[in-house]
């Protein structure tokens, strides 16, 4: 050995390890494995690469894939990213640190989490906050789960049919094999008659998968008053600037963390952010941080009401959900420091701006008509003239990801504060010519 | 490390700023009923502000490359640094999800090769990328499992069994699938009872999840016979991959039985831990669950990808020469550990052991426990192991030292640890007032968890 730079044992080390232990092998180790589990043929894997090899490998991959200019959302946002993010998550006690079992090593990770869990209560106006979940549809679908446990012997969970497809597929997925009822539909009020005694909850979106502002004036009261919870499903950067899920009334937030500064990542890493009421604090899912002292006096940070949790209850817990998605987290609370108010503020005024001249250059060329009245923050569907898949395909090569199809037969886009006017003109004058 | 006292909250100052935007023409709505009322209340501080406060939290955290985690089920393998460069490439990070098929070829390129070797290292057939975490792998794995059923009409398995010795998560994820959890208990030598597994099976049992090596760090030998008598009841056999390590090319669980199996790339495949995440948790399948593969809809898009990108650098890493190393010198650690610690710490099951082996407390503890001797272990630079887990033992000390650990490493932990076998027998204030040199002292739980404190106010 000593040949693998991952793995420090010599020979020697090898042999010297061998005796103290009292066996002649490596394999010696096994032999408490039966001899056919023994994997004895050659492992159907590419011979060992060097470093520079490997990065040529990648290199190579990462070149087939198409670099484009991003004017679709649908979940996952092209916003910018601040250089001082990746370069404080990449510092390796932040990196390498497991989960904040030993607090008293892992003040830093306990501490941003902290930071988080009061940032997402700001953002939502609610009390309490968890350490972070996978994603946004999988925060949704713990929402769904939460509302059916807080609701008890309720299993009926309504959904808003304006929520993102991916949201709703997973939430499905969750509810299916818990054996929890799931009915999609625009018809919120009639849902929530025809459902009241058996309704658990109902989610729906702060923005809609049309990029349409949703008015949820009166929901929450019809939502409560059949004894359900409102779960709202928000973007948090869109949240600088918008009503809150508290302000509507809404019992639960949950939603996708990507939008602040997280890279597009081929759709992961993300992070998924949870707030409640704090009536419901004892049923949230997941890891929570909360403030303490230590004998000195001193203020410190803990993983606490851990009773919820999987590793005492077990079978009996809120959630099976283990970790968070903790390095995600930080990304965004660093994200937010760096925002700030104004900051936030600002990327919500570009994406306004910027999505309605798109907007409104688009439907100036007369190959669009207009589909909502509704006001929008940056993400918008228009009904176009051509088929939806071929606008697509064209743009694509042309350079640009947009116009993506939905369900309706409309096409979507979105902007960001990333794209200045130049490039917004650009994608202009391609539909344009592709009309010729 | 240094105790530093700040929150970002608590460096605000009014009008100071960290961004670099240009200035918004103003056209965004400031009133009317959709819009918020008045901003929220977040910090407002400089960039070298937050680069300065981030990099003193982070001094206050102990990580794989501070030292030494002989963190039992978790894995702490060095993360290569390689395999950080690769997934920083924005060839990858600018994708977008939905992009269409031809335009992310390279992307695609990426789960296949990936797909390809976990399935030659495993013996299973394909793998979903989606589950972000072991647990989610857990969860994805049964609802396949209840897939399996149903497509076969048979609607009378509600049940699940689970060994007594399996992680938490196992008998939760089974409950979150909607099943109901049967526990079979474990014989004296800390491996599955045949005896007491015969007389649960039937046909209301949808399956068995077993851990192989199993927490006590044994593997369970009977694996033959128990594969063959769930399957000879209807059941599958889900292999939960959190002790995956040791086998990593030595054996493979799809030549064992299994039929649904997680993987922890964050263990086993080398990608960092990030302070609890984001890790992966592929689901690899045998040939009757592969029909049913792509039905469970578990996140958003594909899962974790960049975590996918570092797993398969390391994968090139290793090839199949430096695999075969892999399993056989975590399991060399393990029982180097062991061997050497056994006349300290009590070794309730004394057979070789996989790539972690468990103690149940010291042999004289003399007032002190098992969380002092973690806290101890605190104040000597190395991080605890897994303490109180699994719950067959009282005093439960849980170690896995991984391949990547020197036996160097390895010789101070195990000289730290019988000294502090000894400063139980003469000193036993030192454990109980452990850790002493680290940022805090142990704080008071009780205080959190009765009067919780989730959120900053001033």
């Amino acid at each position: 050995m000593g040949t693998f730079c991952y793995f420090p044992h010599t020979e020697e080390d090898i042999a010297r390890m061998l005796e103290r232990i009292g066996v002649k092998s490596l394999d010696d180790l096994y032999s408490d494995v039966p001899a056919d589990f023994i994997y004895k043929g050659e492992y159907d894997l590419p011979s060992a690469m060097s470093e520079q090899e490997v990065r040529d490998h990648f290199a190579r991959l990462a070149s087939m894939n198409r670099k484009l200019k991003v004017f679709v959302g649908q979940g996952a946002y092209d916003h910018c990213t601040p250089s001082a993010i990746p370069y404080l998550t990449s510092r390796s006690e932040f990196l390498t640190a497991y989960t904040p079992y030993q607090c008293e090593i892992s003040q830093g990770t306990l501490r941003y989490i902290f930071e988080w869990q009061t940032m997402i209560c700001r953002l939502t106006g609610l009390d309490c906050s968890n350490a972070s979940m996978y994603d946004g549809p999988t925060a949704a679908a713990e929402a769904m789960r939460m509302c059916v446990a807080c609701t008890r012997k309720r299993n009926t969970v309504l959904l808003s049919a304006g929520l993102l497809p991916h949201v709703i597929a997973t939430v499905r997925s969750y509810a299916k094999y818990e054996g929890t009822q799931i009915i999609v539909s625009d018809d919120l009020a009639g849902g929530i008659s025809a459902h009241a005694s058996d309704l658990a909850g109902v989610i729906v979106p702060s923005i809609d998968r049309d990029g349409i502002i949703r008015d949820l004036e009166g929901l929450a009261e019809q939502v409560h008053a059949a004894g359900a919870l409102l779960v709202e499903y928000c973007d948090p950067s869109a949240l600088g600037v918008l009503k809150t899920p508290a302000e509507w009334g809404a019992d639960i937030a949950v939603g996708d963390g990507q939008p602040l500064g997280i890279p597009l990542n081929f759709g992961g890493p993300y992070v998924g952010f949870m707030a409640c009421r704090k009536d419901y604090m004892r049923k949230l899912p997941g890891r929570i941080v909360g403030q303490t002292e230590d004998a000195a006096g001193r203020r410190c940070f803990v993983l606490t009401l851990q009773a919820r949790e999987q590793h005492i209850r077990r079978e009996k817990a809120t959630s099976n959900i283990c970790s968070n998605q903790s390095l995600m987290a930080l990304w965004c609370t660093i994200y937010l420091s760096l925002m700030g108010p104004e900051g936030l503020r600002r990327v919500n005024g570009l994406c306004w701006e910027r999505s309605h001249y798109l907007h409104d250059e688009l439907l100036k060329t007369g190959l669009f008509d207009e589909v909502h009245e509704g006001e929008f923050l940056k993400e918008f569907v228009l009904k176009p003239h051509i088929p939806a898949e071929r606008l697509m395909h064209a743009l694509l090569d042309a350079g640009y990801f947009a116009a993506l199809p939905t369900a309706e037969g409309n096409v979507s886009f979105c902007v960001t504060e990333k794209h200045g006017k130049d490039e917004i003109d650009g994608l202009v004058k391609t539909v344009r010519e592709l009309a010729r | 490390m240094k105790y530093y006292d700040k929150l970002i909250f608590e460096l605000s100052r009014p009008g100071r700023t960290g961004f670099s935007l240009p200035a918004a023409e103003g056209g965004m709505p400031v009133g009317g009923k959709l819009w918020r009322g008045s901003a929220p209340e977040l910090p407002e501080v400089s960039e070298p502000d937050v680069v300065r406060h981030y990099t003193n939290l982070s001094q206050m955290n102990f990580g794989v490359d501070t030292g030494f985690y002989p963190l039992g089920s978790c894995t702490m393998k060095y993360n290569p640094k390689l395999n950080e460069e690769i997934a920083a490439m924005p060839g990858f990070t600018g994708q977008h999800p939905l992009q269409p098929k031809e335009s992310t070829e390279g992307s695609r390129a990426v789960f296949e090769e990936l797909d390809k070797a976990l399935a030659a290292i495993t013996g299973m057939k394909r793998f979903t990328f989606r589950p972000c975490a072991g647990a989610h792998g857990e969860l994805t794995g049964l609802m396949l499992m209840k897939e399996y059923h149903l497509g076969r009409g048979d609607l009378a398995r509600t049940k699940v069994i689970v060994p007594d010795s399996a992680h938490g998560t196992n008998p939760a994820s089974a409950a979150c699938c909607g099943y109901e959890i049967v526990v079979v208990k474990s014989k004296a030598d800390g491996l599955v009872d045949v005896e007491d597994l015969k007389p649960l099976l039937g046909p209301d049992i949808a399956g068995i999840m077993m851990t192989n090596p199993n927490t006590l760090g044994l593997f369970e030998k009977d694996i033959k016979e128990i594969a063959e008598l769930v399957h000879g009841c209807g059941g599958l056999l889900y292999y939960d991959g959190a002790n995956m390590n040791p086998l990593l090319g030595v054996a493979r669980p799809g030549d064992m039985g299994f039929d649904i199996l997680h993987l922890n790339l964050h263990k086993t495949f080398s990608t960092p831990h990030g302070g609890g995440g984001p890790g992966s948790g592929p689901v690899g399948v045998s040939e009757r669950v592969l029909p049913y593969l792509d039905i469970p809809h578990v996140s958003g898009f594909h899962g974790n990808f960049t975590v996918m990108l570092r797993a398969l650098a390391y994968i090139l890493m290793l090839g199949r020469e430096n695999i075969r190393m892999a399993g056989r010198l975590a399991t060399l650690n393990a029982n180097y550990v062991k061997e050497s610690l056994k006349d300290c710490y009590r070794l309730p099951i004394p057979s070789v052991c996989k790539h972690e082996f468990v103690f149940d407390g010291l042999l004289e503890p003399n007032g002190t426990t098992t969380l002092d001797v973690a806290k101890r272990l605190l104040d000597y630079g190395f991080h605890a192991p897994t303490i109180y887990f699994p719950l067959l033992f009282h005093q439960a000390i849980m170690i896995e030292p991984t391949e990547t650990e020197s036996p160097e490493t390895l010789d101070a932990f195990i000289e730290v640890m019988r000294k502090i076998a000894e400063e139980a027998r003469t000193d036993p204030g030192l454990l109980h007032s452990a850790p002493r040199t680290a940022p805090v002292g142990r704080p008071d739980e009780t205080r959190a968890a009765r009067q919780p404190i989730l959120k900053y106010e001033a």
